[in-house]
């Protein structure tokens, strides 16, 4: 079978055109890729967020307490949030 | 120098190094980066004494590489796909002005959608643009195509831009043996000239200036003259290459078993190594089949396809791109070659391994077996084929 | 799918970043260094690190034509065996194959069925002993390689290490080629058993 082009998601577009709407996970489970994962030691973090806004694959978002919540399905484990904690509440732990 | 075990495109690359190229100017785009890459390594290093003309554009590439040819320098580019699309119109510019440039096209799809995977919609697309276009089956062919390519080219009874083409990722970043003759050598078999057009300050003239309609087909069909001339320079050239470098990949053509076949497969470029394979599978099975592999696509083998396909019951034609509307040109071409035979063979052309599409000699052979079933009923077959 | 036959197929599973691609050359380097004609290639499309990635090398007594894929490798090398958990590195082996591993369990604790043979390694041990690490990751290609050496003897351990240093002409050539030597001499292997 040939695999998606995407049509399904938007039926009214060009029938016989590729195409790809902005739906989660459109690529896979991205977070196979990791070697290690980046885990939030919330004593000391401090919510100011700044995790989320350079994560590259929005893969965190907020609890209702407002400390940041890790989409192990998605994080390549880049480590960019690590680095840029500036109270180094994330750190990278090898995976097995 | 030695053998190496090097990739397609490292391979070109350091086809231009022992070519002694004097002007580079590339931009780089997937699958044929590499090539850039080494070669600005090469000039970097000062191994390779050479310019190397960083562009923002293939269109501005080409450019640098008509005014550096125009100079009389030894000039190389290397491109693909869009970037070859891009360059379109000073295709015409370079083989117009008779410009002996060469070229390394780096097959790969053209969008939409996105493909970084081989077909030759890329460089089949500019086959009337007057380029000499050669087609690869291994990395050595790679090297050694670029040496011919500029005594071909340089030859003043050819003086055309010479396009040597690969395909993405099949050659481009599979490693092979490649014996590297020394630069001497290579440079005794294809010297540099100095050519007598070289835009010279103390004899100053125009070059590609505005001409009346009569001049215009005057010089179009010295084009083509030319581009017939070449036939016998090819010849030429691979004959001498054989007798100095003990290599031989076939002049316009390369054959198999062609010698007792009475079915024929027709192919080009890696499609043309396993045909090969599926040549054995066949006699195996106890079908005589043998294989053409076109090497030279312009100019087209036209002669020597009819000379080796005149006593054949069939012809299985596999083409790597589609002429919409038509269905493989190759096929299409390959017909219209044995359209003088008496009694030509039934021509069954596919179109197969588009956008990358992994083809199996194993394939290749269902088809020639489908060929050998119905030729006698069915003459002429054109099919775009879903593997 | 009908072989060729006298081509010997490898399969490297890795991950982007752990050398799979660089392996595979570096053995067909090894192969042809012994007089053998060779290919190396990458599965063709985009790289990405951490991400599954396969690699290729053929090895023949003859110029090799094939240009397509391979589909049944005579052996497979896995240089992640974390990558068990979601690609399937016995796809398409031949019978009697070699599945060699990178991890520092015994070759009969891999659960791998008894009609293909067992080679295991732990590279990622002797990489982290050389401190051969590339942006954090050890580098276990070259590790793997005296495995793949030791267990089906396509090439010679020495032809692996002269391949290195030539590529390599430097401290890293040498630290390599240790790796090369340490998984050579403590590979262990479990044969196929016939059935």
């Amino acid at each position: 079978m040939l695999p998606s082009l995407g049509r399904e998601l938007a039926p009214e577009a060009i029938p016989h055109a590729a195409f790809s709407q902005p739906v989660k996970g459109v690529g896979g489970k991205t977070g196979l890729w990791r070697f290690q994962k980046p885990t939030v030691d919330r004593n000391k973090c401090i919510r100011c967020g700044l995790c989320w806004v350079f994560c590259p694959d929005i893969a965190i978002s907020f609890n209702e307490e407002g400390y940041p919540i890790i989409d192990y399905d998605y994080c390549k484990g880049c480590g960019i949030c690590a680095n840029e904690c500036p109270r180094n509440a994330i750190s990278m732990v090898r995976e097995e | 120098m030695s053998t190496e075990i090097l990739n397609g495109n490292h391979t070109a690359a350091y086809a231009a190094f022992l070519c002694d190229v004097d002007v580079v100017a590339a931009y780089p785009i997937t699958p044929q980066t590499p090539v850039v890459e080494l070669i600005a390594e090469f000039v970097e290093s000062g191994r390779l004494k050479a310019r190397f003309i960083r562009v923002e554009s293939e269109h501005s590439a080409m450019s640098v590489c008509v005014g550096a040819a125009f100079a009389g320098a030894r000039t190389f580019t290397a491109t693909a796909s869009q970037g070859l699309a891009l360059m379109h119109e000073v295709l015409h510019w370079a083989a117009g002005a008779r410009l002996p440039i060469v070229m390394c096209n780096v097959n790969r799809a053209l969008g939409s959608p996105w493909s970084i995977w081989a077909d030759y919609s890329d460089s089949a697309a500019q086959r009337d643009t007057g380029w000499l276009q050669v087609y690869c089956k291994d990395n050595q062919e790679i090297l050694d195509s670029v040496i011919q390519g500029y005594r071909i080219s340089e030859d003043s009874r050819v003086l055309l831009p010479v396009m040597v083409c690969y395909e993405g990722f099949i050659l481009s970043h599979t490693y092979m043996p490649v014996h590297l003759p020394p630069r001497e050598e290579i440079l005794d078999y294809a010297p540099k000239k100095k050519p007598s057009w070289a835009l010279n300050f103390d004899a100053p003239y125009t070059h590609g200036n505005l001409v009346l309609p009569v001049h215009f087909q005057h010089l179009r069909r010295q084009m083509h003259e030319a581009m017939q001339m070449a036939r016998k320079v090819i010849v030429e050239a691979v004959d001498e290459f054989r007798k100095r470098f003990g290599r031989f990949h076939g002049a316009l053509v390369e054959t198999y078993q062609m010698e007792d076949a009475e079915h024929a497969i027709v192919s080009i470029g890696s499609l043309g190594a396993e045909s090969f394979l599926a040549v054995d599978l066949l006699r195996e099975e106890g079908l005589r089949v043998g294989a053409v592999r076109v090497r030279f696509y312009r100019p087209f083998p036209s002669e020597e396809l009819r000379q080796l396909l005149k006593e054949v019951h069939s012809v299985t034609v596999f083409d790597r791109f589609a002429s919409y509307g038509k269905g493989g040109m190759l096929s299409v071409e390959v017909r219209d070659a044995l359209f003088e035979l008496k009694d030509p063979p039934a021509v069954h052309g596919y179109v197969v391994g588009l956008g990358g599409v992994d083809v199996p000699y194993t394939v290749l052979a269902d088809f020639v077996r489908r060929t050998v079933k119905d030729y006698a009923k069915v003459k002429r077959r054109e099919e775009v084929i879903m593997l | 799918m009908k072989k060729v036959p006298g081509i010997i197929e490898i399969r490297f599973h890795g991950r982007g970043g752990q050398g799979a691609v660089t392996a595979a050359q570096l053995l067909a380097k090894a192969a042809f260094l012994e007089g053998k004609w060779s290919q190396a290639f990458p599965f063709f499309g985009a790289e990405r690190r951490g991400a599954p990635v396969t690699a290729y090398t053929r090895i023949s007594n003859k110029p090799i034509l094939l240009r397509s894929q391979v589909y049944q490798p005579d052996h497979v090398v896995v240089l992640d065996p974390s990558l068990f958990a979601y690609v399937n590195p016995l796809s398409g082996l031949n019978e009697g194959g070699f599945v060699i591993v990178n991890t520092s369990k015994d070759p009969k604790d891999l659960n791998i069925p008894p009609n293909f043979a067992v080679a295991t390694v732990d590279a990622t041990s002797i990489a982290l002993d050389l401190k051969l690490l590339l942006a954090g990751i050890p580098i276990v290609n070259t590790a793997m390689l005296g495995a793949i050496a030791k267990a089906t003897n396509l090439v010679s351990v020495d032809s692996v290490e002269k391949v290195i240093l030539k590529t390599w002409p430097d401290k890293r050539g040498e630290i390599n080629a240790r790796a090369v030597r340490l998984a050579y001499e403590s590979t262990r292997i479990r044969p196929a058993i016939k059935s």
